[in-house]
């Protein structure tokens, strides 16, 4: 491969980001699609492997005696600290990563190289998983109120619209038009989720290009339709996802909001959500905050107020709370835009329909969820998610951002959604890892132009085909829960910070034993039982009628308990602390036999001054050790086939 | 004296009750001598039956002659009665400012209660110190147990049995009470099984400015260790704090006068700065704001995680000197009844399993909180609501139960116990008709012979109806060390405490309701199994084909 100016360094040091005192001495592998650090520890095969397009940036530090440092971040948040004895070593590393993380071309992404043992016919159906028609009846349509418009077959009238919209009834194509012109991108007015039982809807679009006192006829008699087509309602709310002072600075450029005045029985809302590069700048910080050795209490939490990201997760979960009342309760339908309407509005929308529609609360529902609000309406994938290297100010966590407000949801509603948070980490992690085509490029047209349904696999197939592992065991379909629309608190109270997506590889931070995965194991359990109970009862039967010889089965047993199934490796996470002593306590000479292979007191801290008893607790055990021992911890295996595919293409 | 005298106005009709999360009441509210009750003498609403030393502060409004109390209570709850007539509502508030500040000891509920249950076993008699030692005997003969405080003379606040090393006779330990804080001579708190270390806990040494020295408390010390081996020391202060100490009689030990023992400092707030904390968390969650910016930075002004993280951090310390280096332990802070006891609790909540099931928590309670001296009767007499400035009440206890909520949120099924019994626990400490937590000391409870005349709240507990609705689903014995994460991310709100009449806990209560069911669904299914099995056997063996060769 041709950026590949080293394919293999021998010593490297992989440090462990909380506490560098702990290393592990391996290999660096660069293939064409992954980093692999193989560690030379004899009798364990022990392997990290990263993503080239999962890696955000490469940092070469300065160099010490011990080696050159070079820091990696991720875009799925993990962060690897390498120390590479030579420096020219490190820089050609460092060049090569820097390349191969930033491919210039969508055929250098990982996607077109992807191949898992899966034959052509079988990948073409991956494809075919996932109808948005399907949803489109699922909610009733088309009926007498809404249609399937042809106007934007061909991308003509708004390029980053998908080819199938569905319009008002009334709207002709000349109004649609008419309006599209109107409209920045040409992102008229279509529908985004529809409520059958009482005829409300949520449509979405861009700003109108009002200036100071623009008027467009057609776009007004679009919203008039939209009006029209909710029977039973006598206004409709247009809101505006901005803060008010970013949509009257627009109206400068041409662009702008609705002035009430020209719209007939439209009631004007502004939701003060701020736009993309002040979400980026936030995440960044609140990164910083999760990166910090050792934080204390107050520097996280003050770390976290002044990041604002647990204030604009808010506004958005306030935002789609709006919107799910205005057509839930007040059977009111909604026109929901922002500036070009792909962020913002997206989030609104989508977080709206979660709570309206227990459909999008289930594991499919919530796949059509994000290809319809999100893939086919055009948010800008590649570029918010720099899948390639373009201009870092396109870059922003939106879609984050979404996922982290259904987390939200499911942490006040555990009964509520058939998925589990790996569900979100799962999708979140793919969205940037371009290993599957579904996310890749910015609009549906350029999907088509890519060929990705022919050339690439979906996502979408890959988690319902492993679906076991992302159902939430507390999830009833009948539950009271699961009904209707979700009524959740904003009080700031509410909002809890994400550990397990942004802190998610400090293995040691998560709670040691899951009741999630102890409950999948007791359903699992239960299926089995349901199924004895069957077999025992026509064998009993059987036997009765005819009192006839029969071959006895050989039982299963249940003498194993599910814990032991379910956290055979968190227990052994269990058994190693971590360092509360901020490095003080030196190895000692009767350290325990049987498990002291965990801890590693490095024996050249023999600090003994009183003034070494600091306070601090950094994150220093045998936690990460085990963890990488442990062949369920590592995702790459979870993370389909990726391992098999990386050594085929290196 | 009479409640009477204090009652002016027993009987109030047309009072209207708001709750949190409840419907609006209107009933007749009664005061008794310790309660204030609401009934609306309708079948379908639930009575309100609130304990007069339970209420932590009141308020009152007045709009035209309908006036309003406000009653904010020791377990966080606020709840408001709109009384018609003034002269009435002026009588009420003044009633219960009176009741519920009662300094008399003998007046409280629980030397007035009488149990509506059968006690199944006397929760009085159920963790004597002399039983506890028996485990310990079985484990180790270097240990005894002593009678030197029997009349509670050598020390106020220990209980007249300490376990102590075998070799130090009572005349040693007199000598060493004096030279301890309070006279709380090192005596053993924890026995560590796996490796015969022990944890210590005392008093600070009072060796003054000058350094003063006891030979006897070095001896006593020295006696605990194995030959060849160190210990530590934790000191629950800051350096800084401990020099401090000197100035007014006490201090530490130094390291010359110590040589084979380490000493290690931390810094777990004193009581009063506790109490401050607690105060400011229960305003920041009761803001009415909604502002994300506000809510953060007076949860971090409060400081109450920042205490929950030294807390736990410090036991974990004290559980790794003992099991992951092999070295006997003494914990102490100034007077050794608060951060003392927080520390040398939670760390056998870490490395004893036994201390995770129900019985055994109830165990750990008794000896390192009651039996140990901490003064529950003064930490606990305010909760965060009380407008009076605080003498000696601090969150002590609470902030220990926080702790163990977090090791337990992290490891959720290796306690037999749920989260509804450390509430529980809150709840009684504060305010009671058991008399376990009154009192100061067990010389204290000695005096008001709170065994004889009041029923233990264990006595209550310990019936299957209670036992079973304490227990946690997801519990399997799990006979490890468990070591938690301290870092800030890992340690959250307390929720069932602090945010509990903040936000309806419906869904999170369905959720756990949806647990219990998944997994008794699962015993039904492997008892059905499991029956049919049987029965399977039974007929084949029955049958006589099966016996043909």
């Amino acid at each position: 491969m041709e950026h590949i100016r080293l394919p293999k360094v021998e010593n490297v040091r992989l440090l462990d980001r909380v506490s560098p005192r702990r290393r592990r001495v391996g290999t660096l592998y660069l293939t064409a699609t992954h980093s692999i650090f193989v560690e030379n520890e004899s009798g364990m095969r022990n392997e990290t492997w990263v993503l080239h397009s999962l890696v955000c940036n490469v940092e070469k530090q300065a160099a010490s005696a011990s080696g050159c440092p070079l820091l990696i971040h991720c875009k799925n948040f993990q962060v690897l600290q390498f120390v590479i004895s030579r420096e020219r070593e490190c820089h050609d590393v460092h060049l090569s990563l820097q390349r191969l993380s930033q491919p210039e071309r969508y055929e250098e992404l990982y996607c077109f190289s992807y191949k898992p043992n899966i034959d052509e016919e079988e990948r073409r159906q991956e494809w075919d998983f996932l109808d948005l028609k399907a949803d489109y009846s699922r909610m009733g349509l088309p009926n007498s109120l809404w249609k399937l418009s042809p106007v934007n077959q061909h991308y003509k009238v708004s390029d980053t619209y998908p080819a199938d919209l569905f319009v008002p009834e009334s709207a002709t194509p000349p109004v649609i038009v008419g309006s599209s012109k109107f409209r920045s991108r040409g992102r008229f007015p279509a529908l985004s989720y529809y409520s059958k039982e009482n005829h409300a809807a949520i449509c979405r679009s861009s700003q109108p290009l009002s200036g100071f006192s623009a008027r467009c006829l057609e776009d007004e008699q679009m919203l008039e339709a939209i009006l029209r087509s909710n029977p039973r309602s006598d206004f409709m709310y247009v809101v505006d996802t901005r803060p008010k002072l970013n949509a009257i600075a627009n109206r400068a450029a041409g662009k702008g909001y609705e002035n009430e005045d020209n719209y007939s029985n439209i009631k004007f809302q502004f939701i003060g959500i701020e736009n993309i590069h002040v979400m980026r700048n936030s995440q960044q910080k609140m990164l910083e905050v999760c990166e910090l050795r050792s934080p204390s209490i107050s520097d996280f939490l003050e770390g976290l107020e002044s990041s604002g990201w647990l204030k604009h997760i808010k506004a958005v979960l306030d935002a789609g709370i709006f919107i799910a009342k205005a057509v839930a309760e007040e059977g009111v339908s909604v026109l929901v835009h922002c500036s070009d309407g792909w962020d913002r509005t997206a989030q609104v929308c989508s977080v709206a329909s979660v709570l309206l529609d227990p459909y999008y609360r289930s594991l499919k529902g919530f796949m059509v969820l994000i290809e319809k609000d999100w893939v086919s309406f055009g948010h800008k994938f590649s570029h918010r998610c720099n899948h390639l290297v373009g201009d870092p100010k396109e870059v922003s966590p939106v879609i984050d951002q979404f996922l982290e407000c259904v987390w939200q949801l499911m942490e006040q509603f555990p009964c509520a959604f058939e998925f589990s948070e790996r569900l979100l980490i799962t999708i979140h992690s793919h969205i940037y890892s371009c290993q599957f085509g579904n996310f890749i490029g910015n609009n549906q047209r350029e999907r088509i132009e890519l060929g990705l349904r022919e050339r690439t696999h979906s996502l979408w197939s890959y988690i319902w085909t492993n679906r076991a592992d992302y159902i939430n065991p507390l999830y009833r379909p009948n539950h009271s829960q699961t009904q209707g629309l979700l009524r959740p608190s904003t009080a700031p109270y509410c909002f809890k910070f994400w550990s397990g997506l942004y802190n998610r590889f400090d293995r040691g931070m998560h709670p040691r034993q899951s009741v999630e995965d102890y409950l999948r194991a007791i359903q699992e359990e239960t299926q089995q039982l349901e199924e004895q109970l069957t077999s025992h009862k026509e064998k009993i039967t059987q036997i009765e009628q005819e009192q006839e010889w029969n071959v006895t089965s050989k039982e299963t047993t249940f003498d194993k308990s599910p814990t032991v199934w379910a956290l055979g490796n968190d227990l052994g996470l269990a058994n190693t602390p971590q360092d509360y002593t901020g490095g003080f306590i030196t190895s000692s000479p009767c350290q325990p036999k049987a498990d002291s292979s965990l801890i590693l007191l490095p024996k050249d801290l023999n600090q003994t001054s009183d003034s070494n008893f600091s306070n601090s607790s950094d994150q220093e055990s045998g936690i990460a050790d085990v963890s990488c021992r442990s062949p369920l911890s590592e995702d790459s295996t979870r993370d389909a086939d990726s391992d098999e595919a990386a050594y085929s293409a290196a | 004296m009479e409640f009477a005298e204090l009652i002016k106005t027993p009987r109030v009709d047309g009072v209207v009750l708001h709750r949190p999360f409840m419907p609006i009441v209107e009933g007749t509210l009664c005061l008794t001598g310790h309660h204030l009750i609401l009934s609306s003498r309708q079948d379908n609403t639930e009575e309100l039956w609130l304990l007069h030393s339970n209420i932590d502060s009141i308020e009152k409004r007045f709009v035209g002659s309908l006036g309003s109390i406000i009653v904010k209570c020791k377990d966080l709850r606020v709840i408001q009665l709109d009384i018609p007539g003034m002269e009435e509502c002026l009588n009420i508030a003044s009633s219960i400012e009176t009741l519920s500040t009662l300094d008399s000891v003998s007046l409280m509920y629980p030397f007035f209660y009488r149990p509506m249950f059968e006690v199944i076993e006397d929760g009085w008699n159920s963790f004597l110190p002399q039983d506890a030692f028996k485990d310990l005997e079985s484990m180790t003969d270097e240990w005894r147990l002593s009678e030197v405080n029997k009349d509670f003379t050598v020390c106020p606040s220990y209980p007249p049995l300490v376990a102590v090393p075998k070799d130090v006779d009572d005349d040693t330990l007199r000598k060493v009470a004096t030279f301890r804080h309070g006279g709380r001579f090192p005596v053993l708190s924890y026995y560590h099984k796996k490796n015969g270390m022990v944890m210590m806990r005392a008093g600070q040494p009072l060796t003054g400015t000058n350094g003063r020295r006891c030979k006897e408390d070095e001896k006593l010390i020295n006696a605990t260790l194995r030959p060849g081996k160190r210990g530590y020391i934790i000191d629950t202060r800051t350096i800084s704090v401990a020099q401090q100490a000197k100035a007014r009689g006490g201090g530490f030990e130094s390291e010359a006068n110590y040589p084979q023992w380490r000493r290690i400092h931390k810094a777990i707030e004193r009581s009063n700065v506790l109490q401050e904390s607690l105060i400011k968390l229960v305003e920041a969650c009761n803001d009415q704001s909604h502002n994300m910016d506000r809510w953060l930075s007076k949860l971090e002004a409060s400081s109450w995680q920042t205490n929950v993280k030294e807390i736990l951090t410090t036991a974990c310390l004290a559980a790794q000197c003992i099991d992951r280096e092999g070295a006997s332990v003494l914990v102490h802070g100034t007077e050794g009844a608060d951060s003392t006891l927080q520390v040398t609790s939670l760390a056998q909540i870490i490395l004893d399993p036994a201390c995770r099931t129900i019985k055994g928590f109830q165990g750990l309670v008794e000896r390192e909180w009651l039996q140990a001296g901490h003064p529950f009767q003064q930490r606990c007499a305010q909760s965060a609501y009380s407008n009076t400035k605080p003498r000696q009440e601090a969150p002590v206890f609470l902030l220990f139960l926080d702790c163990v909520w977090q090791i337990l949120r992290q490891f959720p099924c290796s306690f037999e116990f749920s989260e509804s019994f450390l509430v529980l626990l809150f709840e009684h400490a504060y305010a009671s008709q058991f008399g376990t937590f009154l009192g100061n000391s067990a010389a204290e409870r000695a005096k008001l012979s709170l065994p004889e005349k009041t029923v233990s709240l264990w006595s209550w507990v310990n019936r299957p109806q209670e036992l079973e609705r304490l227990t946690n689903p997801l519990y399997e014995a799990n006979s490890l060390v468990i070591w938690p994460s301290v870092a800030p991310q890992s340690l959250l709100l307390w929720e069932g405490v602090f945010l509990r009449w903040n936000r309806s806990s419906k869904c999170l209560d369905e959720a756990y309701e949806e647990m219990v069911h998944i997994i008794e669904y699962n015993k039904e299914l492997q008892n059905k199994v499991n029956t049919l099995r049987r029965q399977l056997a039974q007929l084949e063996t029955e049958d006589p084909l099966l016996h043909t060769p």
